[in-house]
């Protein structure tokens, strides 16, 4: 807190500020749920209504299923989702621990390049990633969707920085029990790191549920789409102007980040900040 | 053994079979994170710098190094200098008002301890929001008839705005989406950077007589916040130069090219003309005003904004 505690006129400006600014920002999700229950011949009578007088939310949220494979989009993106984070792990966090634990020629020079990719963000490699990929033939696969994300730069330095602050002892008494260095990083190093590996999954799984850039290239069939994707196909071709069932369609992409951010504020805010050392 | 004397041979043979072990570990556990980084960022790195000096089009037999030739017919673009000029806008537009309402934020729910939670969460909420859904939102929020907004506009007696067909408008829409997005992830990074501040500074200002919110603000939090102010403003600007997805989904660079943006450019060269040595030669620009703003930054912490 600021200094001392606020007098009552201070307090109520305080909150008449922060309600404006709730309000502001809550508005279009708001408009989003309510719009989603109502059928379309209330939406298209434009007044500022905000409950239906006929509640339309089963017919719209049930065709939203039935008019698009959103179910099959939802799944996409648990899949890619949950891929990339688990290669992420695989690769990036045995390298974070030799960047911080272990002494050989070249680690500067790596460590050097880990910052240097910090600061390039992946439109700037996407035409030649898309390239190799058509060469390889790979476009159009869940491979496209998750290889260029299986290094994660950032992923490395965030664990290097955690793993500089374990001490050697614990690892040197592993060494004298024989573990391989191999044994020490999935045995050791991954249950202390929990909390980092935790925030890290995080800032991924939101950043790649979200993404819409990269999917939006490699991919073009719609068995391939995830939701970000799914969602602006079905505004684009069918649901353009179905209000309703668009809204609902809206509704279900951001909710299970919605609701999984309600459940753990905290630890949520922590890890998309994350992306804050990005840059 | 004494200190200055020789190490024995079995030790230090013993400490040559720990650093080839080490050595060979390293190996094992870099090499494979080694590789990607240089598969999907290095190499590509290289490869857009080489591409933009070509006529290269995606699908082609050949293709010719033509020098500057894309740089050049580029900058006497019209449309691309339509789009750098848009996106500067944009980004000249978002960076203060998200950065100066996620600061008013932050000092503001600090300020006082009821609602804290509730604020916390309702200003964050956007920055979770998958972007592309709350655009789709956005549009029908924003439609000329439907949308709520300008029935209430006209509800209280203004007229309608044409918010995303009118090209006078359309930038400035754009970029209010975008402090409605990010203002809650600023607010979350002031919010940190004040916690760090130490009390007894606050305790100590107002021994030396510093009474009134404002002077406290002035004479600590402010300079105390600096490298976290300088911090978010270039996150904030490095994520703005990259505008995207609400340009795709709801105006297409249009009306007219209005909203056409450095990223959009790129995309409709390189993935729908396929023309990929001049969406090379745009990513090259993109990237040059990405990374001088993240080389200020470091130049800036270097030399200047260093209190704690």
């Amino acid at each position: 807190m600021i200094g001392r505690q606020l007098g009552p006129i201070a307090g109520a400006l305080r909150h008449i500020a922060l309600m404006t600014g709730a309000i502001v920002i809550l508005s279009p999700f708001v408009w989003m749920v309510l719009t989603s229950f109502k059928p379309q011949s209330e939406i298209m009578a434009a007044d500022l209504r905000l409950l239906p007088e006929r509640w339309a939310i089963i017919q719209n949220y049930t065709e939203v299923w039935t008019r698009v494979p959103m179910a099959r989009f939802l799944l996409n993106g648990l899949i890619v989702t949950c891929a990339i984070f688990a290669l992420q792990v695989l690769v990036n966090l045995p390298c974070a621990y030799a960047l911080a634990k272990l002494r050989f020629r070249g680690r500067n020079a790596l460590f050097l390049v880990v910052l240097l990719g910090l600061l390039i963000p992946l439109h700037a490699t996407a035409i030649p990633i898309y390239i190799l990929f058509h060469y390889l033939g790979i476009l159009n696969t869940y491979a496209a969707l998750i290889f260029p994300f299986m290094i994660s730069v950032f992923g490395i330095f965030m664990l290097r920085q955690f793993f500089m602050t374990v001490p050697d002892d614990l690892i040197d008494a592993a060494r004298m029990d024989g573990v391989s260095e191999i044994g020490i990083v999935w045995r050791i190093m991954l249950p202390t790191a929990i909390p980092a590996v935790t925030a890290f999954g995080i800032f991924s799984v939101v950043a790649h549920w979200n993404d819409y850039f990269w999917p939006l290239i490699a991919v073009g069939t719609k068995d391939l789409y995830t939701p970000p994707l799914g969602i602006a196909f079905f505004r684009l071709n069918d649901g353009g102007t179905d209000y309703g069932v668009l809204m609902a369609a809206a509704t279900i992409v951001i909710l299970p980040l919605v609701v999984a951010f309600l459940m753990a504020q905290r630890r949520f805010i922590e890890g998309v900040t994350f992306t804050g050392l990005k840059g | 053994m004494s200190a200055s004397a020789a190490p024995a041979p079995a030790v230090v043979a013993a400490h040559q079979r720990r650093d080839r072990r080490e050595v060979l570990a390293a190996m094992a556990l870099a090499g494979p994170a080694g590789a990607l980084i240089l598969l999907f960022l290095i190499g590509p790195l290289i490869c857009i710098a080489l591409l933009s000096l070509t006529d290269y089009q995606l699908g082609a037999k050949t293709m010719r190094l033509v020098g500057l030739t894309n740089y050049v017919e580029m900058f006497g673009d019209r449309v691309f200098r339509r789009s750098l000029e848009n996106t500067l806008i944009y980004v000249a537009v978002v960076v203060p008002l998200s950065v100066g309402l996620g600061l008013a934020a932050a000092l503001l729910i600090e300020a006082g301890t009821s609602l804290r939670a509730f604020y916390r969460t309702v200003y964050f909420l956007p920055v979770m929001a998958t972007l592309i859904a709350m655009a789709i939102v956005w549009e029908f929020a924003l439609h000329p008839t439907l949308g709520p907004v300008n029935v209430m506009l006209q509800a209280i007696g203004f007229s309608r705005v044409d918010w995303l067909q009118d090209r006078n408008v359309v930038l400035y829409t754009l970029a209010g989406i975008g402090i409605w997005q990010s203002v809650g992830f600023n607010m979350v990074l002031f919010m940190a950077g004040l916690q760090s501040i130490p009390k007894d500074l606050y305790e100590a200002a107002s021994v030396d007589g510093v009474s009134n919110g404002w002077d406290r603000f002035r004479t600590v939090t402010w300079p105390m916040l600096g490298p976290v102010s300088l911090f978010v403003i270039v996150i904030t600007a490095i994520r703005s130069f990259q505008v995207f997805d609400t340009v795709q989904v709801m105006t297409k660079g249009g009306p007219n090219r209005a909203s056409e943006v450095l990223l959009y450019t790129m995309y409709s060269e390189g993935f729908e003309f396929f023309r990929t040595g001049y969406a090379a030669a745009v990513t090259m620009v993109f990237l040059a005003f990405v990374l001088t703003i993240a080389v200020l930054k470091t130049w800036l912490l270097d030399r200047r904004v260093h209190y704690a």
